[in-house]
């Protein structure tokens, strides 16, 4: 006998209840820790709030002219660009010739991937600790290999030296993002039909002509969504420049995110470090509406 | 333009000897079918001619230049026709055609021209093909990923094109229709090692052994021990199921076989009936299903369940030993 079951419809088969049920919990996280801290750092740009004090006053655009007319902000703008976009041509570039190594079957691969994908894992902060040693003016390993080697002969001050200092920041931020990208393009590889590679190779492509006119064109979708997480997670990163330079010296080398941080809580001035801290939202969308769009025209469909 | 030598190739991947020691001799202009089922090597063969696997041992010679060796794809003067055309996605049609001529950094308006001399006459893989001049075609499965009614035109396209630029051509298939439909002369294989080199008549007509003459054909030839005394004992007798007709059809000069057929099902497919059944005779294999297939123009009632007096015309009677496989004269 079968067993007779329930005839009316139980909450399962609710799929519009069931639905919300599901979703409410992530909807609840997002509104109430992404959203609406978000909003109210849009609102802090705009008043002239203080840490320490309840008031908050209507300053309309006071806070982002004042920002504008701050040379300090202004190359915190400029290295916030610069580091983003060369760590993440950096970023590019390695993660692509990695991604080709790896493609290759050889001994202890496994074992590589899994020290490929560590920076990913390490926590910012500890890594940033690990590379403010490698930076020492003192001890930095740098320096000494390349002395070693005989190919320094003065000394580098890395987080002395703003020029220096900024290209250290640029090396960590793309050390930290090149593993995930590797593994981005890695699996844009693997999606590319053998065939295509085949086809290209009896067609007479060697390698170079080969990675650019046909598997980097390929790989372009997945390339720049690797590059937008890349831009999101550099440009919006406090860590690395906290620990690393404190944005010295001299305010030399602050990225918006630590001068919000150092305007906003340890300065007090609220509605100043909120104003920093948006003031790179509108880039950033456009960048991501950008990218995506690119991702989403050049979009093989189907291969066939 | 080049012939092809193959000398005892083999190609081992561990211990799977996916191409076991093959002799070929492919004549200037020739179009020659590789027929085998999957995993029989066909397509392993065609990707050593073309340099994609390396061989683990024997010889591959293009026209007079030894290739087996060190000599990459694009030095081999070959052009490839993949099973998914292998097309590149993100290229115009344009771009596709001369991606084989920018490779080999030919001037641009010669590009130009070339592509527009190719793209007048043929499909783009195969045009991408044709600009490189090649000295010879190497095709894999291409029209596999084709509807049926698209096959028909294409394979009349594929034809087409080797007759007016009599390349010398190597097509990989499964389907032994397009073997019969193209080749000049069919290369049968199975694990490995070519069974048959034919043209597709000596293929079908004359089998070498039991392997070819039950691939190909559809239906494949009946195989059965007839137990007839006046043929050495254990022999097969195979014959082609449109030879084996009702009696009454044959004309009284033909020097005929005679089966007493017992008939389980009459399938009708329109252009043809399939008669299903099996002979009363003395050899245990007898009672193996054989199969006739009768033409439109018979139009002669064959109920299903009764046994009919079947026959074949002695000329088309084949025959095997039954332990090789390998075909006896007699």
């Amino acid at each position: 006998m079968t067993r007779i079951l329930p005839p009316r419809r139980t909450f399962a088969d609710r799929e519009d209840l069931l639905g919300a049920v599901m979703l409410g919990p992530a909807l609840a996280y997002v509104i109430l820790l992404v959203g609406v801290p978000f909003a109210f750092a849009i609102a802090l740009g705009f008043s002239n709030a203080t840490a320490g004090s309840l008031s908050f006053g209507w300053a309309g655009l006071d806070n982002y002219v004042a920002i504008l007319g701050d040379p300090i902000f202004l190359r915190a703008l400029r290295n916030s660009v610069v580091v983003t976009v060369g760590s993440q041509v950096l970023v590019v570039v390695l993660a692509t010739a990695a991604a080709q190594v790896f493609r290759a079957t050889f001994r202890g691969k496994r074992f590589a991937r899994f020290v490929l994908l560590l920076p990913w894992a390490v926590p910012v902060s500890l890594a940033a600790i690990a590379w403010t040693w490698i930076f020492d003016s003192t001890f930095s390993v740098i320096n000494w290999t390349l002395k070693a080697a005989g190919l320094l002969h003065g000394w580098l001050y890395w987080l002395g030296d703003p020029a220096l200092a900024l290209l250290a920041i640029i090396i960590v931020q793309a050390w930290r993002i090149f593993p995930f990208a590797t593994v981005i393009v890695l699996a844009g590889l693997s999606s590319i039909p053998q065939e295509i590679v085949e086809a290209a190779i009896v067609d007479g492509a060697g390698f170079w002509r080969r990675l650019f006119r046909v598997e980097l064109p390929l790989l372009l979708p997945v390339v720049a969504v690797a590059v937008l997480f890349g831009v999101v997670y550099t440009a919006t990163d406090l860590g690395v420049v906290y620990i690393l330079t404190g944005g010295g010296p001299a305010n030399t080398t602050h990225v918006l995110p630590t001068l919000a941080f150092q305007r906003g809580i340890l300065g007090a001035d609220l509605g100043q470090g909120a104003a920093i801290a948006v003031f790179l939202l509108p880039f950033l969308i456009v960048v991501a509406i950008g990218m995506l769009r690119l991702a989403h025209r050049t979009e093989v469909g189907g291969t066939r | 333009m080049a012939g092809i030598e193959i000398r005892s190739l083999t190609k081992h991947f561990g211990d799977l000897h996916a191409v076991d020691g093959v002799d070929l001799s492919i004549r200037d202009g020739e179009f020659l079918v590789l027929l085998g089922s999957s995993g029989s090597g066909k397509t392993t063969l065609l990707r050593m001619i073309a340099g994609l696997e390396r061989p683990t041992s024997g010889e591959i010679h293009i026209g007079d230049q030894r290739v087996d060796g060190d000599v990459p794809p694009r030095a081999r003067g070959i052009a490839m026709v993949f099973q998914s055309y292998a097309l590149y996605p993100h290229r115009t049609v344009f771009q596709n055609i001369a991606f084989p001529l920018e490779a080999s950094r030919t001037p641009r308006k010669q590009i130009e021209e070339k592509v527009r001399w190719a793209a007048e006459m043929f499909s783009v893989a195969l045009c991408r093909a044709l600009v490189r001049d090649p000295k010879v075609f190497l095709l894999d499965e291409p029209l596999a990923n084709l509807d049926a009614k698209l096959r028909n035109t294409a394979r009349d396209d594929l034809k087409r094109f080797q007759r007016q630029i009599q390349t010398t051509t190597v097509y990989v298939t499964h389907d032994q229709v397009e073997a019969m439909g193209l080749g000049d002369r069919i290369v049968v294989m199975e694990h490995g090692k070519v069974r048959q080199i034919g043209t597709p008549q000596e293929v079908y007509e004359d089998p070498v052994d039991t392997f070819v003459a039950t691939f190909v054909g559809q239906p494949p030839m009946n195989l059965l021990d007839t137990g007839d005394p006046s043929l050495p004992p254990r022999t097969l007798t195979g014959f082609r199921p449109e030879h084996f007709l009702p009696k009454s059809v044959f004309g009284t000069a033909e020097e005929l076989h005679t089966f007493r057929f017992a008939v389980r099902r009459v399938e009708y497919l329109g252009s043809d009936r399939y008669v299903y059944g099996s002979v009363a005779g003395g050899a245990p294999a007898a009672d193996a299903t054989i199969i006739a297939k009768l033409p439109a123009t018979i139009a002669l009632a064959i109920p299903e369940g009764e046994t009919h007096e079947f026959a074949v015309p002695r000329r088309a009677l084949r025959y095997f030993d039954p332990d090789t496989g390998l075909r006896r004269k007699g």
